[in-house]
């Protein structure tokens, strides 16, 4: 179909989506589950590694392009990025992807995420390397985890809006009920009831066990092609139509204590020149992928991309509206909190499989999703329409 | 001295200390002699507060600073209560609180750290209801120069 495009708008596509299995420990390195996940992505689109001139990943990914490029036999590379912020980084690898192509610099690009988080050791552990400039301010008072620092955050929108626990609740019921859905993910026939949430061990107050994602080994990959060259593959394309990073004024990481207005993340920054790109508004997207290293990301995110007013996240997963056949079915593969934590790689392909109707918690008819990376970093997002 | 006190003592040995950069070392020079001042513009036009420290004002950009003292009160704007798994200094003494304080001088710099009974006592010494969003605080300073918190009404 020829579509009529302005920048990047529906200018690229999703061709291909590849994972390994996900588990608390696999026996492969990193280096090995990456390329299994890029040629299992290339595989699915139909297209050769020799073909491929483009990379993109997170700068916290371990495996690099050189090892990457030869051990799986790509072409000539002429464009390669990593983005920087953990999870923040997710959807902006797919972002470079797209402008790279749309603008000519590349034909063919992989992004790819391969992390053994499950079985190695805890970032946060590592003493001697702290985050440079807030670390100290907030480590030697004991504020040592990402789920102390979103804690924080947490308490603070709880008193001021008068979200609640069974709110928080709400998302990791809706994470865990589809990855009982999906038998590759960790959670797959293990279901969450609200009395093992309330009576789970805490973690950081106010966030208790079942507010922290998984953590897993394992690998995922997806291959961007122009609009063009898209139709020609083996599966349906998935347009890539309209991305965004965020990084907002006065903006401190995670530790975003230093500013006017703390619970406005990079989210808002991401959404106004999402929507601001896109042909259709949050009211029309069909399924969301929204990243969920911890609960209140999902409540925070809601209000930043527009799915509610500010204060009202919480109130907006109630009445089972982040379940399937709700106002806004959230993370069908299960999610980071459910399926696999491999920093949010695993919501990309999920929305590429939505749209391509292969869900295992499928949304009928779904041809809008939005993809988001992690909230409380510097972020990037993603909407995607079939 | 008690068994507790004992524990804390060992544990304190074990904090995390500031791992501090050049535009934060200011603030711990002046921590260690009692003092809670904060990196301002010094611009005559500008004078804007800011937290963390670093080399111009985003107001004005001026690269001209001071460290202007702070009266150490403030309110608790939010706070967490850490459990295991933790570094085993901080899980030795946990369930602790930590807290952000908002200054009385500049609400929009939230500083991080302890609701404590006194200069030197352990992370748990106050009990958990006594904590609430809104109580007023005061600095205090422990015996490492690290800045702690005191409840203005204990």
């Amino acid at each position: 179909m020829a579509r009529i495009t302005s920048g990047i708008k529906d200018a690229t596509a999703i061709a291909g989506i590849g994972q390994t299995p996900f588990a608390k420990q696999l026996p492969e390195s990193e280096k090995a589950l990456a390329c299994r996940a890029i040629l299992a992505a290339l595989d699915d689109a139909g297209i050769s590694p020799s073909e491929v001139d483009a990379l993109a990943s997170y700068t916290m990914e371990e495996t690099d392009e050189v090892e990457v490029a030869k051990a799986v036999g790509l072409g000539d590379l002429t464009f390669f990025s990593k983005v920087g912020y953990g999870g923040g980084g997710s959807c902006a690898t797919v972002a470079h992807l797209a402008a790279a192509i749309a603008t000519g610099q590349a034909t063919v690009g992989v992004a790819w995420r391969s992390r053994k988080r499950g079985s190695g050791p805890r970032p946060w552990k590592n003493t001697a390397a702290q985050l440079p400039t807030p670390a100290q301010w907030t480590r030697p008072f004991g504020l040592l985890r990402p789920a102390d620092e979103i804690a924080m955050l947490t308490r603070r929108y709880m008193h001021e809006y008068g979200a609640t626990r069974d709110h928080l609740f709400n998302v990791a019921l809706a994470c865990r009920n589809r990855a009982n859905q999906n038998p590759q993910a960790i959670m797959y026939e293990r279901p969450l009831t609200r009395d093992m949430y309330m009576t789970s061990r805490w973690i950081s107050e106010p966030l208790c066990l079942f507010d922290n994602c998984l953590e897993t080994d394992g690998a995922l990959a997806c291959v961007l092609v122009s609009a063009e060259r898209a139709v020609d593959c083996r599966r349906r394309p998935v347009y890539v139509h309209s991305a965004a990073q965020g990084l907002p004024a006065q903006h401190h990481g995670m530790v975003n204590y230093w500013n006017d207005d703390p619970l406005t993340g990079p989210a808002w920054t991401a959404a106004r020149h999402l929507w601001k790109h896109a042909d259709f508004t949050p009211e029309d997207v069909d399924v969301a992928q929204i990243y969920d290293a911890f609960t209140p990301l999902i409540p925070l995110s809601l209000e930043g991309y527009g799915f509610c007013g500010r204060g009202e996240g919480g109130a907006f997963t109630e009445g089972g509206a982040l379940e399937i056949g709700g106002r806004l079915p959230l993370n069908t593969s299960g999610g980071g909190l459910s399926e696999a934590y491999v920093h949010g790689f695993n919501l990309i392909n999920e929305g590429v499989k939505q749209l391509r109707g292969a869900s295992t918690a499928q949304v009928p008819g779904a041809a809008t999703c939005l993809v988001t990376a992690g909230e409380g970093v510097p972020t990037s997002a993603l909407l995607l329409r079939s | 001295m008690t068994e507790s006190d004992i524990r804390h003592l060992k544990s304190v040995s074990r904090y995390l200390t500031p791992v501090i950069d050049d535009d934060g070392a200011p603030f711990w020079q002046y921590a260690a002699q009692g003092e809670l001042r904060i990196q301002a513009c010094a611009a005559p036009d500008c004078g804007e507060l800011r937290f963390p420290p670093r080399p111009c004002c985003p107001y004005c950009q001026s690269f001209e600073s001071e460290w202007r003292r702070m009266s150490g009160k403030g309110r608790i704007w939010s706070y967490v209560i850490p459990h295991p798994p933790l570094l085993p200094a901080y899980a030795e003494q946990a369930p602790y609180n930590v807290i952000a304080v908002e200054l009385a001088e500049a609400p929009r710099i939230r500083l991080v750290g302890n609701l404590v009974s006194g200069p030197d006592a352990p992370l748990d010494s106050v009990a958990r209801e006594r904590i609430r969003i809104g109580a007023k605080v005061q600095v205090v300073f422990d015996g490492t120069g690290l800045p702690r918190w005191v409840l203005e009404r204990p």
